[in-house]
């Protein structure tokens, strides 16, 4: 059977699966719509956390960025998984107990302020949807591969099928759709990993092949006799091709450590990720399933940066001066496999032969030409081809030696094709994409929707709105939120790679310490935590507007951190305002005091109260 | 609960999580980032120690620093009476 027989008939079923669920799940109260009644069992909550903080880009993107900057790329991994622990230890158990339905909830009641819960909202709401753009066109992005339909006929069949899940059944669908795709998606990355694991070290542990010395059917070939550690090799490979060494990267230790810090704080602050701790049903659960969650994640992003360095390995040994055209070739000479072509086919990859001698140059000199490939094509839209059967691109040659164009996304849609593995795997991985993507877009246009519903219209514009009202109020919203994320996947604003530096930089420098400050600082007010919200969110946004759009150089970094590490220095800025601001200012009343200390303790705090 | 008890399990909870985050910023920006070059003149099988730190070893300690976090925080709690039933 073809791949896209395989890929359709697995794709198919998983999609049905989504549906089934969504029918067996539906929402009859804003309880369930908003947290899935508070009911689900901490083991299924963290599944459910796992597959919902796994995005297309975690799933796709992850090991390619890796793979390409080595060390450097510890900054996505330590900091996407650290960020739990703060989740776990600082906010989850506290929100769990003060049990209301969100973020902003909790910024509006612990602050006594409509202004502060209003600037939550919109935070909410503008971190929510630049998220969910991406997501909607990795949507696309998979089924135009895989499945060979237009990107945007791909967004309106992922919009149809969160739709679904998303408005009937709101948290609860939501919930149990992703315990389903977490089991798919971690089966889809892991298949592939442990087969390119033991071609390459014998050894079927991805975490522990990494480590290994090069062994088996392709490791061997690779080690030509030696017995050498994969990772030394791929070091020496790249000091011989003038590429910083892998496993020490070249990014400022500063740099390294503000990039890490916002992203863990920001994990921490995002509205998707919070707002999954209210859906269990005790403050012990609460902790333990930020635990599960973890354990869930650490599978995949332990293994994504083994795949990182075997599809390294693998890349370098078999396009290093290989000859484009295999019938040009002289006995024993290396020559480009299939796969390079396969995917040269779809644009993402580039050859320039620079130097006219028909082998492909890969070093570590700079990028081969400007720009993105612009491939040539014939007036009657055929590809046109150099001398060696390369497809021709137009882009201005630079003046380095290198002469080839990766682009970072294929390292895990190609991995299974660069180790030869049957066509159901290449269609599993399909299912995984389409899994992670999914997942993440339902989970933030759940926020959206509880933003508007609960937070705009029953705690701010009408709060006599009926629990009817409220549940109708919630799907409308669910399903204008579905529209505006297919919009932008269909037409995607040339800018949503930036903006995801904007999503954790405000998450890390607005709800972090406002959130933090609440449950541990009784004196903190609502002057201190305006201020401190305002000024982080401020300053955060413009030094990522001035570096992101207004053509701010790297030169003029502050202390050389870049855009991606300052909502660091944000959150910093509005911890220290807020504790200051908060010292000059009345103490918050007498109840919201008695607040605090409720939601420090899981129980009992009933009875503490009225012996005050 | 008496606010003697309310004070004490709050401590208690603070040493918990002063501990804890010890451990999590030590693993991660200490042997991660700050000493990872140092480290990586020490090999463990095929791992230069700092980058394994960095890629791995730092978040394997995450997850058994929730877990144990949760196991204090239980013990804590039935100590002071505050578990949920």
């Amino acid at each position: 059977m073809s791949v896209q027989l395989w890929t359709i008939i697995i794709v198919g079923l998983s999609f049905a699966l989504y549906i089934g669920i969504a029918v067996w799940s539906r929402a009859g109260s804003t309880g369930e719509f908003y947290v899935a009644g508070g009911g689900v069992h901490p083991v299924a909550n963290g599944m459910a956390t796992a597959a919902d903080w796994m995005s297309a880009a975690s799933f796709i993107s992850m090991a390619g960025i890796i793979s390409f900057i080595g060390y450097d790329g510890s900054v996505y991994l330590m900091g996407w998984t650290g960020g739990y622990v703060l989740l776990a230890l600082l906010l989850a158990p506290y929100l769990r107990k003060f049990g209301k339905f969100t973020v902003p909830d909790f910024v509006g009641d612990r602050y006594y302020s409509s202004a502060g819960r209003l600037i939550a909202v919109v935070c909410a709401i503008f971190v929510s949807f630049t998220y969910v753009a991406g997501q909607m066109r990795g949507v696309g992005v998979v089924f135009s591969r895989f499945l060979e339909v237009d990107i945007n006929t791909g967004v309106v069949i992922g919009m149809v099928i969160v739709f679904s899940y998303a408005v009937l059944g709101g948290m609860k669908g939501i919930t149990y759709t992703q315990v389903a795709q977490y089991v798919i998606l971690i089966f889809a990355y892991m298949l592939p990993a442990i087969f390119i694991s033991i071609l390459l070290t014998n050894n079927p542990i991805p975490q522990l092949g990494f480590g290994g010395v090069l062994a088996g059917e392709v490791g061997e070939k690779i080690a030509s006799g030696e017995n050498v550690h994969l990772l030394e090799k791929l070091n020496q490979l790249h000091r011989e091709l003038g590429f910083a060494e892998y496993t020490s990267g070249s990014k400022p230790m500063i740099d390294v450590i503000f990039i890490t810090m916002a992203l863990m704080v920001g994990t921490a602050g995002l509205p998707h990720v919070i707002i999954r701790f209210y859906t269990v049903p005790k403050v012990r659960d609460a902790r333990i399933s930020a635990g599960w969650a973890l354990l869930f994640i650490a599978i995949l992003y332990t293994t994504a940066p083994a795949v990182a360095a075997f599809a390294r390995t693998n890349l370098i040994e078999d396009i290093r001066d290989a000859k484009y055209d295999a019938t040009a070739a002289s006995a024993g000479e290396n020559t480009i496999p299939g796969w390079f072509k396969t995917w040269e086919g779809t644009g993402l990859i580039a050859w320039l032969d620079k130097n006219d001698d028909g082998r492909v140059r890969y070093d570590g000199s700079g990028a081969p030409f400007e720009g993105k490939p612009s491939f040539v094509t014939a007036d009657d839209g055929s590809v046109v081809r150099g001398e060696a059967g390369q497809r021709k691109v137009s882009n201005p040659p630079t003046s380095n030696t290198n002469e080839v164009y990766i682009d970072r996304d294929i390292m895990v849609l190609a991995n299974p094709e660069i180790a030869d593995l049957p066509a159901w795997v290449i269609a599993l991985i399909a299912a995984g994409g389409l899994a992670a993507a999914l997942s993440t877009a339902a989970g933030l246009l759940l926020v959206v929707s509880t933003a508007v519903s609960h937070d705009l219209i029953k705690r701010t514009i009408r709060p006599d709105i009926s629990e009817r009202g409220e549940l109708l109020a919630a799907r409308i919203a669910a399903a204008v939120a579905v529209v505006v994320a297919g919009y932008f996947g269909i037409n995607p604003p040339g800018f949503v790679a930036q903006v995801v530096a904007f999503a954790f930089g405000l998450a890390a420098s607005s709800f972090f310490p406002a959130i933090i400050l609440g449950i541990f600082d009784k004196k903190m007010n609502r002057e201190g935590a305006l201020t401190g919200m305002v000024t982080g969110i401020a300053f955060t946004s413009a030094y990522i507007i001035y570096f992101k759009f207004l053509g701010g150089t790297k030169d003029q970094y502050w202390f050389g951190i870049s855009p991606e590490g300052i909502g660091t220095f944000g959150m910093l800025l509005n911890a220290i305002l807020a504790i200051g601001v908060s010292r000059f200012t009345p103490a918050p009343p007498e109840d919201i005091q008695n607040l605090v200390e409720d939601i420090r303790v899981p129980k009992g705090s009933k009875q503490a109260s009225a012996a005050h | 609960m008496s606010d003697a008890s309310r004070i004490q399990y709050w401590r208690a909870n603070l040493r918990i999580l002063i501990a804890l985050l010890s451990i999590w910023f030590v693993v991660s920006y200490g042997f991660g980032i700050l000493l990872a070059g140092p480290l990586n003149n020490i090999h463990i099988g095929g791992f230069p120690l700092g980058f394994w730190f960095s890629q791995q070893g730092a978040i394997y300690v995450f997850v058994i620093l929730i877990f144990v976090y949760v196991r204090l925080m239980n013990q804590l709690d039935k100590k002071h009476g505050l578990a949920e039933d």
